[in-house]
């Protein structure tokens, strides 16, 4: 257990380090003349945050924009990454696969997270409820891969089956099934995964969003003979649109950089790859940055409608503020 | 009459429907949970059947945990040190977080200077800038230009701290332009400077806020894989669990038994934060959601 020791070692000398350079900022901060002393405060509580942001995301993200238009030996290629990608097959289902992947995880799950939520209001042991289903939140995509692989397990017809799935589809006398394996079902199953994983927020954000629906709402429409299901249609979901949009917004881009599952449960292999993983492996593994980060570009344009909504809403709050 | 056993059966088949759900949900994590504890021979081999028998073949071990956790030469799965990697790495960047992100958000919220909105559009924006799109130039820079050793905690540090400010600055700044100005104008009347404003003031009224996003921090970072596989080196002296994790899993072998045991091990603290603060942490993402 010595090695303990040695690596809690670097995290106190990383946190003092840290601590001396906030120190030397309140300082720079207080003794300022009192001329420029506001200036000195902007630019002193601003400085490590902008810095970090500046170096990790806006200088990478130009700099891979550029990258994206060169090849394995960094010399300029113009636009042939991008042919690349639209005319390889591998690539070519790798995109198809992303563009499945972004339609029907955020509308799986956030049906089955609405249904849930809308069928749980109010119900004995809700928070019970939405715990089960939340959990899978708090599991990282890595393990999540590893508890699906058991769920799916196949084992040959002849022989006691350990997936759960396979066991009932051969007690229902049908064969076992490669859930992993045959392209293109294998996606749906990766897909799964995903919607598993996400239900539990859109849940929790609808749930708190349909008891935020004024009641008398609700109960007038019953009045006027509304059956549960106009009631729901009519007046609960008008109520939540806001948060629904949230919703689905968020889990289009968790879905876009969707990547630990895919590299867990398949590697990409067998038709699986999604845009993320497809630049990793290209980046990383085949030695080809240029295609990596036109990857990365692509999933950044894909990205960016949702940014600029977003950004517009933010806006338009800020205004009315 | 009528309508009331109408409303009443329809809500007995959406609590049905509800438990289905709650079941298929929960199924996926119990049965890794028992499979973790079952022995090699009823995992893999001839004698092998699926976790549910375990219940009627009551066969138990602690075995695969203690293979996982205790280092043994370079096949084992030496999980312990790589989960104190994890620790080691979550900390000190949940805690960098926190710092710098409250410190731009008070900023951003109560200080006066030019470009103040367009600029924390512009740090909202970067939030989603695909984690992709930073590693090749940033691990370039982190070696190049840094010369950082290649697989130290100072790479995956600087660069989890780098992804997490927006979303930090974000969730905070919600929270921090909401206190109250009288508040702040008290004490600088009181001749209160800027520094005491913020450490005396403004981070104690924000403990809320703080907790939720030193949550999301924490899962989130304790989680990736990405990250870590980029600038982590793969060491046993660097690497977090979840990138042994997937290491160990993605080689088929005869060690495949243990795979449900060292899964386990990596999400038991996630889920005992996530159990323990689940209140923290649905308050963070609703200022997050819905205000956004």
């Amino acid at each position: 257990m010595e090695f303990i020791g040695e690596k809690l070692l670097q995290v106190v000398i990383a946190l003092a380090i840290f601590a001396a350079v906030i120190g030397l900022i309140m300082l720079l901060v207080d003794r300022a003349p009192k001329s420029i002393k506001d200036k000195v405060t902007v630019a002193g509580f601003l400085a490590p945050a902008a810095i970090l942001m500046v170096v990790g995301l806006v200088y990478p993200a130009i700099r891979t924009s550029t990258l994206a238009f060169t090849d394995a030996g960094g010399n300029a290629n113009g636009f042939d990454n991008f042919v690349w990608m639209f005319t390889q097959p591998e690539a070519l289902t790798t995109l198809r696969n992303t563009v499945i992947w972004t339609v029907l995880v955020p509308l799986l799950s956030t049906s089955f997270g609405l249904a849930y939520a809308v069928f749980i209001d109010k119900a004995r042991g809700e928070k019970v409820l939405k715990s089960l289903v939340f959990m899978p939140m708090a599991i990282s995509f890595v393990g999540a891969g590893i508890i699906w692989k058991l769920v799916y397990d196949y084992r040959g017809p002849n022989i006691e089956q350990t997936g759960v799935i396979n066991f009932f589809l051969v007690s229902l006398g049908m064969e076992p099934k490669q859930f992993l394996l045959d392209a293109p079902g294998n996606t749906m199953f990766l897909i799964i995964v995903m919607v598993w994983i996400q239900t539990g927020f859109a849940m929790v954000i609808l749930s708190a969003a349909i008891k935020g629906v004024p009641v008398e709402l609700t109960e007038a429409a019953r009045l006027d003979g509304a059956n549960a299901w106009q009631q729901f249609r009519n007046v609960t979901i008008p109520g939540i649109r806001g948060a629904l949009v949230v919703v689905l917004t968020t889990i289009t881009i968790a879905t876009l950089k969707v990547f630990d599952i895919v590299r867990t449960m398949t590697a990409g292999n067998y038709d699986t790859s999604v845009v993320a993983n497809e630049m990793y492996t290209q980046a990383f593994r085949a030695g080809e940055p240029g295609r990596g980060a036109a990857l990365a570009l692509i999933l950044f344009l894909m990205v960016l409608p949702i940014v600029v909504y977003n950004a517009r809403v933010l806006r338009k709050q800020r205004e009315i503020h | 009459m009528m309508r009331r056993v109408k409303t009443k059966l329809t809500s007995k088949w959406a609590t049905a429907a509800a438990i289905i759900i709650a079941v298929v949900w929960s199924v996926p994590t119990f049965g890794l949970f028992v499979t973790s504890f079952r022995p090699a021979a009823k995992q893999v081999g001839p004698r092998s059947d699926g976790w549910w028998n375990a219940f009627v073949d009551w066969q138990f071990t602690i075995k695969n945990y203690a293979d996982v956790l205790v280092p043994a030469g370079s096949q084992s799965a030496n999980l312990s040190q790589y989960f104190v990697n994890s620790i080691a790495i979550v900390v000190p960047v949940t805690i960098f977080v926190l710092v710098l992100a409250s410190m731009a958000a008070y900023v951003f919220a109560w200080g006066k200077f030019k470009g103040r909105d367009g600029l924390f559009i512009f740090v909202f924006a970067l939030q989603i800038i695909p984690l992709q799109m930073a590693l090749i130039p940033l691990l370039q820079f982190f070696t190049q230009t840094l010369q950082l050793p290649a697989g130290s905690y100072a790479q995956l540090w600087i660069a989890h701290t780098m992804f997490g400010l927006p979303l930090g600055i974000f969730l905070l700044h919600n929270f921090i332009s909401e206190i109250p100005g009288e508040v702040i104008e008290a004490a600088r009347v009181d001749g209160a400077g800027h520094s005491t404003i913020f450490w005396r003031i403004i981070l104690p009224l924000s403990v809320p806020a703080l907790a939720s996003l030193a949550i999301f921090q924490f899962l989130w970072v304790w989680n990736d894989l990405l990250v870590a596989l980029v600038f982590s080196g793969g060491t046993a002296d660097v690497a977090p669990i979840t990138q042994r994790l997937a290491e160990i899993s993605g080689t088929r072998g005869a060690r495949d038994y243990l795979n449900p045991a060292a899964a386990f091990v990596s999400i038991i603290i996630p889920l005992l934060v996530f159990f323990g603060l689940q209140r923290y942490f649905v308050r963070g993402l609703l200022s997050g959601g819905l205000k956004g």
